[in-house]
């Protein structure tokens, strides 16, 4: 079979996936009754209509961001870290540790801190089922799954017994202090007179998570370290013929893609709730999964998939606000999403291939 | 010869014998590949009928289509005359083809009257299926000196039994067109022979047989008559006795080439590769590598020989950094650590040791990586190709591999395409290129012509040769044994994980590595 050209594979295929997802979606929303054409104007109103509606888009689409470039990362490594949910919710813990207990003087250096904490809290998280699967031969399928189950007891312990105010009733951390509260994008868009509204929680998180895109991109295509993981995703025997060290591989990948995920929770922890809650990451580690699959691994794909989950998730919230679909049925159009981008991609690849084999064979 | 006399399709008409077999324009096409192209041979009954030509030249697509796995485009399939059509393998066997595949197709741990029933068992119950089977294999071994026990497990036969097992499976269901794909690519001169010896029975007894090869000796041996495919198409269909094998050769690869290869005398310099009591235990524990020594000089290829998984492969394998084991070796009396730290690929080619993998596809290239990315395989670390301590300098590294697919005449000389685009030949002109270019003092190859086509095989070979003029040490691990007798100073020969002996190759001949490739040693051991 011929191949498809570059640009029909990066965005023809993805863009097939999304319109036949939401296709069906438009037909379960007839079924129930509803009119898909005035739910999906709901959406989009309620997503990208104003600077408020983008405000929620954009900060939903940072989280899968950094979810979604952790999950990439280790999947060009040949692993399959679905670990991000736990990871996150470790970065959670480095965040609130170092904005609790460090008197910042300045929203800057928190931000710093709180980059480096959640980073290595997350890295390490990350590290043990790497390092199980490299020395011991534990499948990081399994492994990482199970970590999220251990992270979730680790914070509910941790915030119950340890972080709770006296007196609470709520499994929650104390609100941090108010040096370390971070600017909201409005304000970020201010500097350049772009108005926005300073009712979101979108914040700086978001160029944060566009510079991550960046050095994602150069290090996988641009670095020895980069190189050396790639050559151990596509063939781990010649990457041992290559003289690459595949346990330090799995480590260093996962190390990367764990940091990745827990950086989230500088959007969410200190950007968004300034107190550590007990399910701050709210799912964002999965949807990361399906976002890495629909941006190809790539940086750039990365990012456009996680605008676009961050539409669905705002746009979904308002459908359910204003419209009698149940919420459920939100769940429901991201799990088609996530089902014809990711699962059945070779489904829609086929026939698009044959037709571009057909208008080849014309022109001859 | 001119071209015409090799495109023109000569039939030499035998009225007297049937046809077998008769293909009338087969065509069939993968997408834009056409892989056969208005193919119409005959075979004629009771005879053996070879088919050479390159990989990729389209015979195996050919016997798929005649064996119901694929469905052509177009043309006819007649056999015995009447018009067949094939939609599967057991319209196949109905129509009285059996199919012996180069992979064989048994299982492993059922006995050889198991395997030879499966799928052809008579009813619900076994007993009276064993009972026939048992009977008929006893009259086909005996008839055509298969030798086989019928109780036998396969797991526990060699290579060459199994492979009549798959001629069982075949004759008990009473093939009468047999069909072999490389049938000797996996076994020693001797078992090579005395398959012959088995087709040339079956053919005594009206069988007709249709050989798929790409080795010239053997169609000037065994065969009757002759096809030779090129891109798809039948380009010649001679009478054996009336070509050659340097006229088959240059009808397979459409020019002249040239068989022998011309080799200087060699100017042997100091000792550069030693290796002392080398001892391998695999995974599972099993010992591959047994009190292995040898020792390779500057300006020597070292060949060694010996059927598929005698420990050829862990041979390579250690010291090219890959697996740990036990014993001593040397590079220019500097110690080669065999485990540890500094036992890896890296260090190995920071020493000048290069190697050529012998699964190119699943070791020495990445199939999705572009030309470029899989000539920095192995020194993506180099200086060379670092723009500062964190960048690679990717256009480095492009710009190189320009040159030396440039240099090695790598087609379609393009450095951004994915290996897996590339042809066999041109995959391995890669791989060569990019660990001989480098100029290293040591050079390990497993089986460097393994599926490339005749042109580049006589490329790099020519490459190889020029190293070894160049001074370097050359260890050259091969199953095709025309290649180590025409390519090596010096032949050793390994045998379950021994190094049977190493003997000169001017004072050696193809009947003295046959046996030493059974296993039986040598009378005197050879100069170590």
């Amino acid at each position: 079979m011929e191949k498809l050209p570059k640009w029909a594979d990066a965005f023809l295929v993805p863009l097939v996936s999304v319109f036949i997802a939401f296709a069906i979606s438009g037909l379960v929303i007839l079924a129930v009754g509803e009119d898909p054409i005035a739910a999906l104007r709901v959406m989009i109103d309620g997503a990208l209509g104003s600077t408020y509606g983008w405000g929620y888009t954009l900060y939903y689409a940072t989280n899968f961001m950094f979810t979604g470039l952790g999950v990439a990362v280790a999947f060009h490594a040949g692993l399959f870290n679905i670990g991000g949910e736990g990871q996150a919710t470790l970065g959670g813990l480095g965040v609130a540790l170092v904005c609790l207990f460090i008197p910042w003087p300045h929203w800057s250096l928190a931000l710093c801190a709180a980059i480096v904490s959640s980073a290595l809290f997350a890295a390490l998280w990350a590290a043990i089922p790497a390092w199980l699967q490299a020395k011991r031969g534990s499948h990081i399928v399994i492994t990482t799954i199970m970590f999220n189950f251990i992270a979730a007891s680790l914070l509910n312990y941790i915030l119950v017994n340890q972080l709770r105010p006296k007196g609470s009733m709520d499994p929650a951390s104390a609100r941090f202090p108010q040096a370390t509260n971070l600017p909201g994008l409005d304000q970020v868009l201010g500097l350049f007179g772009i108005p926005f509204s300073s009712k979101t929680p979108a914040n700086i998180s978001l160029i944060i998570a566009m510079i991550c895109c960046i050095l994602v991109w150069f290090l996988i295509w641009h670095t020895r370290l980069g190189f050396a993981i790639r050559a151990f995703g596509k063939s781990e025997k010649a990457a041992v013929y290559a003289g690459i060290n595949p346990v330090r591989i799995t480590l260093y990948a996962m190390i990367i893609s764990g940091a990745l995920a827990g950086l989230m929770a500088v959007n969410t922890v200190q950007g968004e709730a300034n107190r550590l809650l007990l399910n701050s990451v709210e799912g964002a580690g999965f949807i990361g999964i399906a976002v890495s699959l629909m941006g190809r691994g790539h940086p750039f794909g990365v990012f456009l998939a996680a605008l676009l989950f961050g539409f669905l998730y705002q746009g979904g919230a308002e459908l359910a606000l204003w419209t009698k679909i149940p919420r459920e049925l939100i769940t429901v159009i991201q799990a088609l999403v996530i089902l014809f981008t990711g699962a059945l991609d070779q489904m829609v690849r086929r026939p698009i291939e044959i037709t571009f084999a057909l208008f080849k064979k014309k022109e001859h | 010869m001119n071209s015409s006399d090799i495109l023109g399709r000569q039939e030499t008409a035998a009225p007297s014998l049937p046809l077998a077999i008769e293909l009338r324009g087969i065509s069939k096409a993968f997408g834009t590949v056409q892989a056969n192209k208005d193919i119409s041979i005959q075979v004629k009954a009771g005879t053996i009928h070879g088919i050479i030509g390159e990989n990729g030249a389209g015979k195996s697509t050919l016997m798929s289509i005649l064996y119901g796995f694929y469905k052509a485009d177009e043309g006819q399939i007649l056999i015995k005359g009447i018009p067949t059509i094939i939609p599967d393998s057991q319209s196949a066997i109905r129509a009285g083809i059996g199919m012996v595949f180069q992979h064989f197709k048994l299982v492993q741990n059922f006995s050889v009257l198991e395997n030879v029933i499966l799928g052809a068992e008579d009813g619900a119950l076994l007993g009276p299926s064993f009972t026939r089977a048992r009977n008929v294999l006893a009259d086909l071994s005996a008839e055509y000196d298969l030798d086989v026990d019928p109780d036998a497990v396969v797991e526990n036969l060699s290579v060459g039994h199994q492979q009549r097992v798959e001629i069982l499976k075949a004759l008990y269901r009473q093939a009468e067109i047999l069909i072999l794909d490389e049938p000797t690519g996996v076994l020693t001169p001797a078992e090579a022979n005395h398959l012959f010896r088995i087709l040339r029975g079956l053919k005594a007894q009206g069988k007709t047989i249709i050989l798929i090869t790409h080795k010239l000796r053997e169609i000037m041996d065994i065969t009757d008559h002759v096809s030779v495919m090129r891109q798809g198409q039948i380009v010649s269909s001679l009478e054996t006795s009336e070509t050659s094998p340097q006229d088959l050769a240059e009808r397979m690869v459409g020019r002249k080439v040239l068989l022998q290869i011309s080799k200087s005398a060699p100017n042997y310099g100091d000792e550069v590769l030693r290796v002392e009591g080398l001892t391998l235990h695999d995974e599972q524990g099993v010992e591959r590598l047994s009190d292995v020594a040898f020792s390779i000089r500057a300006g020597e290829i070292l060949g060694i020989a010996g059927v598929a998984g005698n420990g050829q492969s862990h041979l390579l394998e250690v010291l090219a950094g890959i697996r740990n084991a036990q014993g001593r070796a040397f590079l220019k009396s500097e110690v080669l650590n065999l485990t540890g730290k500094s036992a890896n690929a890296q260090s190995r080619r920071a020493m000048g040791i290069a190697h050529i993998p012998e699964d190119r596809q699943d070791m020495g290239l990445i199939m999705d990586f572009m030309a470029w990315e899989n000539m920095g395989l192995g020194y993506h670390n180099d200086p060379l190709y670092q723009h500062n301590r964190w960048f690679m300098n990717n256009d480095a590294l492009l710009d190189e591999t320009a040159a030396k697919m440039d240099r090695f005449d790598v087609r379609p000389p393009i450095p951004t395409l994915a290996a897996k685009n590339f042809s066999g030949g041109n995959q391995q002109k890669i791989v060569v290129a990019r660990e001989i270019e480098r100029v290293p003092d040591v050079l390990l190859i497993g089986q460097p012509t393994r599926g490339v086509d005749i042109g580049a095989i006589e490329f790099i070979h020519q490459q190889i040769i020029a190293l070894r003029d160049a001074g370097k040490a050359i260890l050259l691990v091969s199953v095709e044994l025309d290649e180590i007798m025409s390519l090596s100073d010096r032949i050793g020969v390994m045998f379950d994980g021994h190094l049977m002996g190493v003997k000169d190759a001017t004072q050696t001949n193809v009947n003295e590595i046959g046996l030493m490739m059974a296993g039986i040693a040598p009378p005197q051991e050879g100069i170590i």
